[in-house]
């Protein structure tokens, strides 16, 4: 473990300006994200020798001795067509060597791709995840449809629990990846994929789109919490809650706006009449982390520029910028901010 | 439009050929006058000559490849910076559209087929490429192709999808305007081009090589020249068929990919992959032919393990074809597909790295001198396999999970599209600057233009192999602070401005070196190969006499005098067609005269694309003057007084 | 040429044209029918990707293309290739009468043909934008169409010009015998092609 750790550091280095690791392929995270240091290590050490290999040859080409017995086969003595056995018994070697090379590194490849499938085969819970340009909808399926969970932009998993994630697209391709924890996997529209996750260690991880899907695919991130297993089913409770109600008359009045204007239309909050499936569902809205998946942390400040003006926030957007009246802006926010 | 001399009527025309009896400077004037082209607009727009049309292309390729650099340098510009809103969303995004379409399709293919055009007859030793107007008509649909995506970028309606555009974000529900279009028409533009100059080429070299050239008796880069161009009949297909698709799609409402109707988003990457993945071959294995003829000439031997360097272009250019869901590893495919493409991805390095091996051993068995086309081949090797095996590591599914999409890849393909091509195409216009302009290009200037691109490549590309790893993804405008990638991307923004200055120096090299390089002769490198023969430049019709060939390395075995041929035409365009395989005199074959019609059939066919992109009925009303101009091409003018066919 | 030189061989005796493949342009045209047919092969790749998603081909409620036009086309087409052959003996005969009168009959079959293709796209019983299996159907019988269509223009071309006193130059009979090579082409892509159309989605429902 630890010469994994000082390896891990060395790879780092380059990244003296303060990495925190919570969008890092070097995390290990998850037990896909470990399996991939450990090929990966193997991959770099056999490739980084054949590449000396191949350096150390030019160099001594270049610069042997060329005399008496080892003289320089050119057209100045006219044995430009000539070449010595031994180099040419060296190509078969340098062909052998390749060779058993990458059939090596290809096993090793095969193993850890089979030892991801075994894994997969042992799912507990599902997930689901749609895609859309440029938010994560994320949804936490039982049979029992009253108990169902819909929340965006973020993800929350239990520990040690190999949790099968179920992927699909309102719209284009995009990407699911959370390098600390797996690899990454496409949303097509049309069709579903999957990707399975066994998170390792808790913390906070944050992932990407990653599929060019448009204007604003650089925005479109989402945060991955994983934690302990009450911890987990304490949270998964506390979003099967409907929405507080608004508790003062500000915040009344944005219920009021948001459930009868513009943004109902969208947006779903459940034991509300707002109810539109298009949008993010705002039912925990200010419970999590970030807003519009990423692009600006959870405050009271990025609250305000979002709901005001959208579209300066993030351009293309899906989200109009409605010009609201500065009443109904602090209205609608301190309804938001309920909204725990 | 090069007419014989009128005759007295009633006296019997004389045919005059080449031989012991007309030779020397007697006979250069004469073929002088028979091969050149009229002077002014007209004569400059109806060039068949290959040399003229070869340094066309080369030319205009380096121009998209300063147009495709600046998009590089505005990005370098926006993410040196985390949080950075310099360049929003929306003009970042075009710009690594313009990037990437500009080099793959309007820098890289077109610049090594330009070599490929000058080089190669006078390679083979013949006068002319076997279709000389084709070859003419592939370069305007070129230049058309790629003024009309600039143009449109310029107009603000421009590509803004990436170079692969993918469905379906390209498609006509969430591509909107025209944007889409543009790079569709682009694509068939600069695809019909390439598909022409390639068939061209391969029929140049299997049927108009010099008597005694067998196949095995090639030069090396005739032989990449030959693998390419038949990977790019392949393979070019693939992409004017999607491109054509999605044009359908979005004008006239076809469904080929629209998965409510039954269509498949997949079914674009995959014909798309089959194209670009050999398409990155079409771009190394021309760069591969220009390192053996440089480490040959400069170890002053043959190159070794001739037959294994040919069976490594020929098996290369079949496996290239075999690796596309590579790139398709992150879609959701069955796994068990995927174990076949990782295989034959580890195996297309086999033939790579032997091919490496007898560069070495060229080096290693010769007296190698170091001048600045050898530093170039020092350099690719030294950052080429670097690439190379970044690529082993991303042909693994586990790894290439987390790759795909990344920096890491970004490092990956630059470092052997830069390393594997650009190096070698350096050293190559450095090899034969002297044989296109007579002059030599500096060699003190090349040296620290060589170490400035080398040095500034590593400091650019080598830390995006960590900002990949460290979790960045590709084609994002912007990164958020804190996740330890501002430093790798400052490296890179700083040496993608060294790259920039060094590209600028080699430049000023060439266009000093026009007026005050140094002279230079037929052959200043004491090279082997029968381009070396002819005066630099050459004249119009390259040979005075058609050479004989007996070795690998002609000119080293003509100490006493190249072989010769003679008994060609002299006042007609002419030229010896061999056989196939061991290249005997078969035919003695009319060789085009310059013609306006290529350039106005290119000019009817490129309105015809164009407007089509606005209605879909420009096709049919444009197939008119097309076909009127490329009738008018084929249709052959009355013959001159002569006793024997010309082509006219 | 600078420096020594040495004549060896006299090639003035050399002929100036011949057939096949020892025609320059009879590789280019290969050349072409290569590009032509890798079109063609992924474009057929493309219909079994396409059919591959579906239970049914032609996917129901749709009636697969009706037989009349479309088989009809294909005799027509098969039994061209008689005076095609004649057309290329007669050329490598350098029998300038024969082929004068046999392009006209080309000319006249390849006009029959366009006719035929015109009732083909009428009775596909699907349009090009109803779904994806009526795209890849007409996109399949298109590209053919436009063999066909850009191959007659070379044949009413090639018919004129023969009639004209070029038909006395040699290097147009290699014309020729290359023109029939190609139609030889268009109806070998034709097979096929026209059991994808007509037959696969008959045997899949």
């Amino acid at each position: 473990m630890r010469w994994r750790r000082l390896w891990v550091a060395l790879l780092l280095l380059p990244s003296l300006g303060g990495c925190s690791g919570i969008q890092t392929s070097l995390g290990g995270d998850g037990a896909d994200g470990a399996s991939f240091i450990r090929l990966f290590t193997i991959f770099l050490v056999v490739c980084g020798i054949m590449y000396l290999l191949v350096v150390a040859a030019l160099a001594v080409a270049i610069g042997r001795r060329r005399d008496g017995g080892r003289r320089a086969l050119t057209v100045d003595n006219g044995s430009h067509h000539e070449s010595s056995p031994l180099v040419r018994s060296a190509l078969v070697g340098w062909g052998a060597l390749i060779a058993v090379g990458l059939i090596a590194l290809t096993i090793a490849s095969f193993f850890t791709d089979r030892s991801a499938a075994a894994r997969a085969r042992h799912s507990s819970f599902a997930v689901k995840i749609i895609a859309n340009q440029w938010w994560w909808d994320v949804i936490y399926t039982t049979p029992d449809s009253s108990k169902i969970v819909h929340t965006a932009n973020e993800l929350h998993l239990p520990v040690g629990v190999e949790a099968e994630v179920e992927l699909q697209s309102n719209d284009v391709i995009h990407s699911f990846w959370v390098p600390n924890l797996a690899g990454k996997q496409d949303l097509i529209p049309g069709r579903t994929t999957d990707i399975q996750l066994l998170p390792t260690r808790t913390g906070l991880y944050r992932a990407q789109c990653a599929e060019f899907c448009g204007t604003q695919h650089a925005n479109m991130a989402l945060v991955v919490t994983v934690e302990s297993k009450a911890d987990f089913l304490n949270w998964i409770a506390q979003q099967r809650r409907p929405a507080f109600a608004p508790a003062s008359p500000l915040e009344l009045a944005g219920y009021r706006y948001v459930t009868t204007r513009e943004c109902s239309s969208c947006h779903n909050i459940t034991g509300t009449p707002a109810g539109g499936q298009i949008g993010p569902d705002l039912t925990h809205l200010a419970s999590r982390r970030t807003l519009a998946a990423g692009t600006l942390p959870m405050n009271r400040g990025n609250l305000y520029g979002w709901v005001a003006d959208p579209q300066s926030q993030k351009p293309g957007s899906q989200m109009p910028t409605i010009g609201l009246a500065p009443n109904d802006l602090h209205a609608v926010v301190a309804y938001l901010e309920r909204l725990k | 439009m090069s007419r014989p001399p009128k005759r007295p009527a009633g006296e019997k025309p004389q045919i005059v050929r080449d031989g012991p009896d007309l030779t020397g400077p007697e006979l250069a004037d004469r073929l002088d006058a028979t091969w050149a082209r009229p002077r002014g607009l007209i004569g400059w727009l109806a060039t068949v000559d290959h040399k003229e049309i070869g340094i066309r292309y080369i030319v205009t390729a380096l121009a998209f490849l300063a147009l495709g650099g600046l998009m590089a340098l505005h990005m370098r510009l926006q993410l040196m910076f985390p949080d950075s809103q310099w360049l929003g969303a929306g003009a970042f995004n075009e710009t690594f559209t313009m990037h990437g379409t500009t080099m793959m399709f309007l820098f890289a293919v077109p610049v090594m087929q330009g070599v490929q055009i000058y080089l190669t007859p006078i390679m083979v030793g013949t006068r002319a490429m076997a279709f000389p107007r084709l070859t003419a008509f592939s370069y305007y649909m070129y230049l058309f192709g790629g003024l009309f995506l600039w143009t449109a970028h310029f107009l603000h309606f421009g590509p803004d999808n990436g170079w692969f555009s993918y469905v379906p974000l390209a498609g006509p529900q969430y591509g909107i305007g025209k944007r889409a279009d543009v790079w569709a028409q682009t694509v068939t533009f600069t695809e019909i081009a390439g598909l022409a100059v390639a068939v061209t080429l391969v029929v140049t070299i299997l049927k108009q090589r010099a008597p005694g050239m067998t196949l095995a008796r090639m030069p090396i880069f005739v032989w990449a020249t030959l693998v390419t161009s038949l990977m790019v009949i392949f393979s070019m297909p693939s992409v004017a068929l999607v491109s054509g698709m999605l044009l359908s799609d979005r004008l006239v409402g076809t469904q080929f990919f629209n998965p409510v109707e039954h269509g498949d988003p997949l079914l674009w990457q995959h014909l798309f992959w089959f194209f670009g993945h050999p398409e990155v071959y079409i771009i190394f294995l021309p760069a591969t032919g220009f390192v053996s003829e440089i480490v040959s000439t400069f170890s002053r031997r043959a190159i070794f393990g001739y037959p294994v360097v040919v069976l490594s272009l020929v098996s290369t250019g079949i496996l290239a074809f075999g690796l596309w869901v590579h790139h398709m590893f992150a879609t959701g495919l069955p796994r068990v597909g995927y174990s076949f493409y990782t295989a034959a991805s580890m195996a297309v390095s086999i033939p790579t790295g032997l091919q490496i091996f007898c560069w070495i051993a060229t080096i290693w068995e010769g007296r190698p001198r170091l001048q600045v086309p050898m530093l170039y081949v020092i350099g690719f090797i030294i950052t080429f396999v670097i690439g190379g095996l970044s690529g082993v590591i991303i042909a693994a599914v586990p790894l290439d999970l987390q790759l795909h999409d990344t920096y890491f890849i970004v490092a990956h393909f630059h470092y052997v599209l830069i390393g594997g091509a650009v190096f070698p195409l350096l050293g190559a216009i450095t090899y034969w600057y002297p044989k296109f302009t007579g002059r030599m290009m500096s060699e003190r200037l090349g040296r620290i233009g060589f170490w400035t691109i080398f040095l500034g490549f590593q400091l650019a590309f080598f830390p995006m192999h960590f900002a990949g790893l460290m979790g960045m993804p590709r084609r994002v405008y912007t990164y958020p602070a804190g996740m330890g990638l501002e430093l790798p991307n400052m490296l890179s923004s700083i040496g993608s401005a060294v790259v920039a200055v060094a590209v600028l120096m080699f430049v000023v090299n060439m266009l000093a070196s026009l007026r005050a390089g140094v002279a230079a002769g037929p052959d200043p490198w004491d090279a082997p190969s029968l381009e070396w023969a002819v005066a630099s430049p050459p004249p119009h019709y390259n040979f005075a006499h058609i050479p004989a060939v007996e070795s690998r390395t002609p000119l080293w075995e003509a100490k006493d005098g190249l072989p010769v041929v003679h008994g060609l035409r002299v006042d007609e365009r002419e030229l010896i067609l061999t056989s196939v395989i061991s290249a005997a005199p078969d035919l003695r074959e009319p060789s085009a005269v310059p013609s306006i019609w290529p350039f106005i059939s290119a000019v009817a066919v490129a309105v015809t694309f164009i407007c089509s992109v606005f209605s879909p009925w420009a096709l049919l009303f444009g197939l008119i003057p097309a076909g009127a101009a490329l009738i008018a091409w084929f249709w052959p003018k009355t013959p001159g007084p002569s006793p024997e066919p010309q082509i006219t | 040429m600078s420096g020594q030189i040495h004549f060896t061989e006299d090639l003035s005796a050399l002929p100036d044209h011949a057939f096949s493949y020892r025609s320059l342009t009879w590789w280019g045209v290969i050349g072409f029918m290569v590009i032509e047919g890798t079109g063609f092969g992924l474009a057929i790749a493309a219909y079994f990707v396409l059919m591959s998603h579906e239970l049914h081909w032609a996917p129901p409620p749709l009636d697969p293309p009706g037989l009349v036009a479309g088989t009809l086309f294909t005799l027509v087409m098969l039994l061209s290739e008689i005076p095609n052959t004649m057309i290329k003996r007669a050329a490598n005969e350098s029998d300038l009468p024969a082929v004068r009168r046999l392009m006209i009959v080309m000319v006249g079959i390849g006009a029959v043909l366009l006719v035929i293709r015109g009732f083909e796209f009428n009775s596909l019983h699907v349009l090009w934008y109803s779904n994806a299996y009526g795209s890849i159907i007409w996109a399949l019988l298109l590209l053919h169409t436009t063999h066909v269509g850009t191959d007659w223009v070379d044949t009413v071309v090639l018919a004129a010009l023969m009639h004209t006193e070029h038909g006395e130059t040699p290097r147009r009979f290699v014309d020729t015998d290359e023109n029939a090579l190609y139609w030889r082409f268009v109806w070998l892509c034709w097979i096929p092609i026209y059991l994808l159309i007509y037959w696969v989605p008959r045997m899949f429902r």
